[in-house]
């Protein structure tokens, strides 16, 4: 199984006919994807060539595209001056999941376009994240097909290439995934890691989850409580940024020590309180999980 | 982006709030001038992005203009946690009865904009936060209505019992808001916000921090940022879109993804090193970036190593390669470079720098240590 998304998720692509937006588009129609279309204002009527010969419509609007294909899901690649925009035209158009992958959103549209799509009951993954791949099933977002494979690690990381190092390993060990999430390293993200445990524990197949933290905020800290509180399944953690100075943003929006929270330390402490064992280096995940789980 | 005290005063009297009046000067005669102009009784305030500008002797009082002259001439020679003062800001002093506190940010859990307010102004909030949480009151703003009449009204009556006065610091707070989102802040605080012995409620100091995100559609508070509160490295940085953060090791990190640079500094420091620097070069595949990365690297002279880890997703490796030869054929880097890559065209990345006699490895552990050793560090193989 896998989380969110499946094989027959029909995916819609905003920003399809841009640098980034194109690109990706192919790598996951490559990968077996179902992208029923693409949005563009100002392009609608156009086609949109994939790979090995395939083409999808583009249209003008979300709304037009999900009428005409019944497209459930959309991958955001527009600009950050238009992210939020589009994050809010496609719950408008009732997409039940909305991925962003664009970096720099100004925070204070987030705010306005998380609030639209909680009224209208439509997820967002990120913004600032690679999205999310279900080896064997389906990709939605930017994170490399080639370095998963399917089995029964469900994995949830605020980061890209740390997430991609982490499954590099998991794969290489034989240890396959479920899923893998990239919630976005901004301070406002729609989807958060209890949400993405809830949704682990609810999958017959995922049998053991590995959490990628980092310094910033209090979502790690939140999430080892409900495992704490809720999870049966073994739960292998690594936060990033042991060595970050306080008060100073690392890269990621939302990567930053406030006063004397969001530590790396003390999301290490609230992991280890809960029953999560966490790994001092990447290349201990995978021999973390495969000893939880017993191989 | 941090604003000075007197950039924010602009933005808080655009935004139509009582406002402390007050001048900046950037050299003593120019404080005198000011000073006159207010009558003598004046407060000098030094102007830079630092907390703890009073506890280091940057805020003084002047009862004559001479005196101004004088506070001025020793703050402007002062340095405030490592940041030269450049300017001053000088204000008439105010007849204070009472100090309260009031700030808006986003709130990371809730989603949006919360107001806080405290009739514990004129002290150090966290503290506030620490000691006596209940004097702090909290308030979600839903962004799609902003702040409601009764919203700020119920706020200011936690200030003041003074129905006169009251009034007045829900317009403050009001306008507060407004101007946190119309300037798009992450950060908008007064500190004291004050009322006078005549019955005004006024701010006398602002503090205001903007979302990087908003300045490319902000081109005047763009304009706001002060050159000499940044280092050269972190403006060309900034000017080649890099992510970049000076510590105070001799392993030089070069990394692509914020996330895998933080493990990466970690890993250094775990094999015994101390990483120079935080450097994220992005998910775009740019040689010009890596060239740019390497010149602020090789600037710092603490730097022993250079330390590349890439693990190609959208960034291709090649790409990352092309940039180390541009960069080692148009400058002498002075120290060894150990590279890992991994991912997206990695083959041929490796073969790129085996033809220029450079080597490259797979594990990010390898890596480091081999960094680390370099460095000078101690090796310590905690496995």
């Amino acid at each position: 199984m896998s989380i969110f998304v499946d094989e027959t998720t029909r995916v819609i692509v905003q920003g399809i006919t841009g640098r980034d937006g194109s690109f990706h588009t192919r790598q996951m129609m490559a990968y077996g994807t179902q992208v029923v279309a693409g949005v563009t204002p100002g392009k609608g009527g156009r086609s949109f060539d994939g790979p090995d010969g395939t083409a999808v419509p583009v249209f003008d609007t979300v709304a037009d595209a999900v009428a005409e294909t019944g497209a459930n899901a959309s991958v955001v690649y527009v600009p950050p001056a238009f992210a939020a925009g589009a994050i809010m035209e496609a719950a408008d158009s009732e997409v039940a999941f909305i991925v962003c992958v664009t970096e720099g959103v100004p925070v204070l549209d987030m705010t306005r376009a998380h609030a639209l799509a909680r009224d209208r009951g439509s997820r967002v993954l990120g913004p600032n994240c690679p999205g999310i791949i279900c080896p064997g099933r389906t990709n939605l977002g930017i994170i490399p097909g080639r370095i998963v494979t399917p089995g029964p690690v469900g994995l949830i990381s605020r980061s890209g290439t740390l997430t991609y190092e982490a499954v590099h390993h998991l794969t290489r060990d034989g240890l396959g995934q479920t899923a893998c999430v990239g919630i976005g390293g901004d301070p406002l993200v729609g989807t958060s890691f209890t949400d993405c445990l809830a949704a682990f524990a609810a999958d017959s197949d995922t049998e053991a989850v590995v959490m990628i933290g980092e310094i910033g905020g209090t979502a790690e800290q939140e999430a080892a409580d409900w495992v704490g509180a809720n999870l049966d399944i073994p739960v292998v953690g690594f936060i990033a940024g042991r060595t970050a100075p306080p008060g100073t943003r690392m890269g990621h929006a939302g990567a930053i020590i406030s006063g004397s929270s969001g530590t790396a330390a003390e999301k290490t402490r609230a992991f280890e309180d809960n029953g999560i064992k966490v790994a001092k280096r990447p290349v201990e995940i995978s021999a973390l999980v495969a000893a939880a789980l017993g191989r | 982006m941090n604003l000075h005290e007197y950039q924010a005063k602009e933005l808080f009297r655009a935004a139509g709030m009582a406002v402390n009046p007050g001048e900046v000067a950037d050299d003593p005669p120019g404080a005198r001038a000011v000073a006159e102009r207010y009558g003598g009784r004046v407060v000098v305030k030094a102007q830079v992005h630092s907390g703890g500008r009073g506890k280091a002797g940057g805020v003084r009082l002047a009862s004559t203009a001479a005196e101004a002259e004088q506070h001025a001439a020793a703050i402007l020679g002062m340095e405030i946690r490592g940041l030269a003062v450049e300017r001053v800001l000088v204000s008439p002093t105010e007849d204070i009865a009472t100090e309260a506190y009031v700030g808006v940010l986003v709130d990371r859990e809730a989603q949006c904009p919360v107001i806080m307010v405290s009739a514990e102004g004129g002290v150090d909030i966290e503290e506030v936060a620490a000691t006596n949480p209940e004097a702090i009151h909290k308030l979600p703003v839903d962004p799609r209505y902003g702040i409601m009449p009764h919203q700020a009204w119920t706020l200011a009556t936690r200030l003041h019992g003074d129905a006169g006065l009251a009034r007045q610091a829900a317009r403050i707070i009001s306008q507060l808001y407004d101007a946190f989102v119309g300037n798009g802040a992450s950060m908008a605080e007064i500190n004291p916000l004050i009322s006078t012995a005549a019955g005004e409620v006024k701010a006398i100091d602002a503090k205001v921090s903007i979302d990087d995100n908003e300045l490319f559609r902000r081109p005047a508070i763009a304009g706001m940022r002060d050159p000499a509160s940044e280092s050269a490295a972190d403006a060309k940085a900034r000017a080649a879109g890099l992510s970049f953060v000076k510590l105070e090791g001799s392993v030089g990190c070069c990394v692509n993804g914020a996330g895998l640079a933080m493990a990466t500094m970690d890993l250094v420091k775990y094999y015994g090193g101390e990483p120079a620097n935080f450097l994220d070069i992005g998910g775009s595949s740019n040689p010009d970036k890596v060239v740019a990365a390497l010149e602020i690297i090789t600037a710092d002279r603490g730097v022993k190593v250079i330390l590349f880890n890439i693990f190609g997703g959208i960034t291709r490796c090649d790409d990352v390669a092309r940039g180390i030869l541009e960069a080692v054929e148009r400058m002498d880097m002075g120290v060894p470079l150990v590279i890992r890559l991994t991912g997206t065209n990695e083959e041929l990345a490796r073969e790129m720098l085996a033809d220029a006699g450079m080597a490259a490895v797979t594990s990010m552990d390898d890596v480091v240590r081999e960094a680390v050793r370099l460095a000078g560090g101690d090796h310590v193989d905690l496995r």
